[in-house]
């Protein structure tokens, strides 16, 4: 290379520097929203806000760490069921949904270490056989009165627009703590870290990256994100069924989030919820229908478009709001006027 | 308790059945086929339309269903599996796992949420049973359906070592790109592999419409028995495959008798423990605490 070539690293570009002012601009006016908001809006907002946590946790754990589970809804049923056990014993349901979460990242500890040993299919479909176990379990809580169900009562304590504030709060607080905290991460050592596993996991490990404890970081981060959208899902919906909450379809929306908006990148998942949302509150009533477009979807996605919307846009554009990577940018001698 | 483990035994007859399809699909080309169970309870479903509507017996059915089923597995590899296989090791299991979805949700939009079975088309054979010393008796049908499990078991294996496109199938399961320098082509040999292991989920298809009910959504369990068994013998061994099914099948039915939810307990129980051991004795935890990662 020419002695002359000058390069210069660069993170932030000016795109990304104004996106994460309106970034911050956004959360801003979402955080005083409820002061002008109706209640349908708030708790629209609320299953949004749910929505981008799912997603960006599936994305952080498949397109980042490389593992695709097909047993997420483990992590959504058990934030909910541990919200329901700690109001039973009198926890504030509020201060309950972050301890469920926090629970259910101590649980992901010890289960991260066979789990991570599977490979590819075999840790997705693993991943799935735990939630059937811990959906029957759950159900042998005679608190849970089996498939029947029950609800988290202790939240009507609180009235009702105050509740739905508070649940649209603590929605807003947890997506912005989760995200803002896996941005965090994503840029830091162990950011580099991830996206050298995500490259090449083999590469990886040869320039001394600790593959599995990177990846278990990963597990465990999603697994109390997961939970937490599980536990404000309860909030929104009051009743708590087994059935519904470790069903599998929590795992098919976060596949098809994510494989719409871009896997492997931090704007494609918000991007794949933001689309969800649109099309859930758009053709949600059709029903069985609206469930096989969704599976085509990310199935022509995955087969067509492996990237998704924002990576398609990504790569054609180089257009990076949320960067959590480095770019180099040549000055070539003479190549500049 | 002899009633009991012949019962297991047999069940586990239908899960090498329905596992076969799976692990032969994952030893030769090293996909997990998400949408195993649905294709199942579709090629039932096929079965039924053809017993309701054309009053044709589903063993006569299957004469239609099987070469179907190998139809869509050669077309399912040509349009799907091939094109994901080349995207990346994840590709597959998303495209498998969508395809499941579409699946499913046109069956429940086709033939609604009642359970279907195929018991009602197949005469006396759902009930008939032949009696063992003891005072066991077998179902004819589970009976059935063991045997068939190993003859679809040992001829996949004989298949494997003996044919030529059984040869030409391993060899792309190991190298693709030299398979193809000694004159094999690659892409038909996975297609036809594809095809079988589609032949075998027809077959697996009938066995379980014909031993109990099904409905739309039944696909997902299927897969999950499919692949505890496939795991608990050892992914991609033909033989342990029939041994997984046992042991998951007696697994289930001796959980069935502590509790009603026992049944699956048991079951999910005994592949985790499996599975923890396995992973244990590979790794070994000397092995763990000293890696790096």
């Amino acid at each position: 290379m020419n002695a002359q070539t000058t390069f210069r690293v660069e993170r932030w570009t000016a795109a990304s520097r104004t996106a994460i002012a309106v970034v911050i601009a956004l959360a801003v006016i979402a955080a005083i929203a409820p002061f002008w908001l109706g209640p349908g809006a708030m708790d629209r907002l609320t299953i949004l806000f749910v929505y981008i946590i799912l997603a960006v946790m599936w994305n952080a754990l498949a397109g980042y760490a490389g593992l695709v589970s097909v047993g997420q809804q483990l992590f959504v049923g058990l934030g909910a069921y541990f919200t329901i056990k700690l109001a039973d014993w009198g926890v504030n349901p509020f201060v309950g949904m972050v301890g469920a979460a926090i629970i259910v990242g101590v649980i992901a500890v010890p289960l991260s270490f066979p789990m991570l040993r599977l490979r590819g299919g075999e840790f997705a479909i693993g991943m799935w056989v735990v939630s059937e176990m811990a959906h029957l379990l759950v159900n042998l809580d005679p608190l849970v009165r089996g498939e029947t169900g029950t609800s988290l009562i202790s939240l009507n304590a609180f009235d009702a627009p105050l509740r739905r504030n508070l649940i649209y709060w603590l929605a807003l607080a947890a997506l912005l703590v989760l995200l803002g905290g896996l941005f965090m991460l994503l840029r830091s050592r162990v950011g580099a870290a991830i996206q050298a596993i995500r490259d090449n996991e083999e590469a990886a490990a040869s320039v001394g990256v600790r593959v599995t404890s990177t990846k278990r970081m990963i597990f465990i981060f999603t697994a109390v994100g997961v939970a937490m959208a599980g536990a404000l899902w309860l909030a929104t919906a009051l009743t708590f069924q087994p059935k519904a909450y470790f069903s599998v379809q929590w795992t098919a929306y976060m596949i098809f989030m994510v494989l719409v908006g871009g896997i492997g990148t931090f704007e494609g998942a918000i991007l794949g919820a933001v689309i969800f949302f649109a099309i859930e509150t758009w053709f949600g009533a059709t029903g069985v229908w609206y469930l096989v477009g969704l599976g085509a979807t990310a199935l022509i996605f995955a087969l067509l478009l492996p990237r998704g919307i924002w990576g398609e846009i990504e790569r054609r554009t180089g257009l990076r709001l949320l960067p959590v990577g480095y770019r180099l940018e040549f000055k070539l001698p003479g190549a500049e006027p | 308790m002899i009633n009991t483990i012949v019962q297991g035994l047999l069940l586990g007859g239908y899960y090498a059945l329905i596992a076969a399809g799976l692990s032969f699909m994952f030893s030769v080309m090293r996909i997990i086929n998400l949408a195993h169970g649905s294709l199942a309870v579709l090629a039932a479903y096929l079965l039924l339309v053809l017993a309701q509507n054309y009053h044709l017996s589903p063993f006569v059915g299957l004469i239609i269903v099987l070469p179907l089923m190998a139809v869509i597995g050669f077309l399912l590899q040509r349009f799907i599996l091939d094109r994901a296989m080349q995207a990346g090791q994840l590709v597959p299991i998303l495209a498998t796992f969508g395809l499941a979805i579409v699946i499913d949700n046109v069956l429940f939009e086709l033939f609604g949420a009642n359970t279907r079975s195929l018991s009602n088309f197949i005469g006396s054979l759902s009930y008939d049973s032949i009696a063992l010393p003891g005072d066991i008796y077998v179902g004819e049908l589970a009976v059935g359906t063991f045997v068939l499990a190993i003859v679809v078991l040992g001829g996949l294996q004989l298949f494997l070592s003996f044919t030529r496109y059984g040869r030409a199938i391993r060899a792309t399961a190991e190298d693709p790109d030299t398979a193809g320098l000694v004159g094999i082509n690659p892409r038909m040999a996975t297609a036809v592999a594809s095809a079988i292991a589609l032949f075998t989920v027809g077959l697996a298809g009938a066995a379980l419409g014909m031993r109990g009910t099904f409905d739309a959504y039944a696909g997902a369990s299927q897969l999950l028995f499919a692949f505890e068994a496939a795991v608990i013998g050892g992914a991609g061994s033909v033989w342990g495959t029939l041994i997984g099914g046992i042991v998951l099948a007696l697994a289930q039915t001796f959980g069935a008798k502590v509790s009603p939810l026992g049944f699956l307990l048991a079951g999910h129980g005994v592949f985790l423990v499996v599975l923890f051991v396995r992973v244990w004795l590979a790794g070994g935890v000397r092995a763990f605490l000293r890696r790096p990662a």
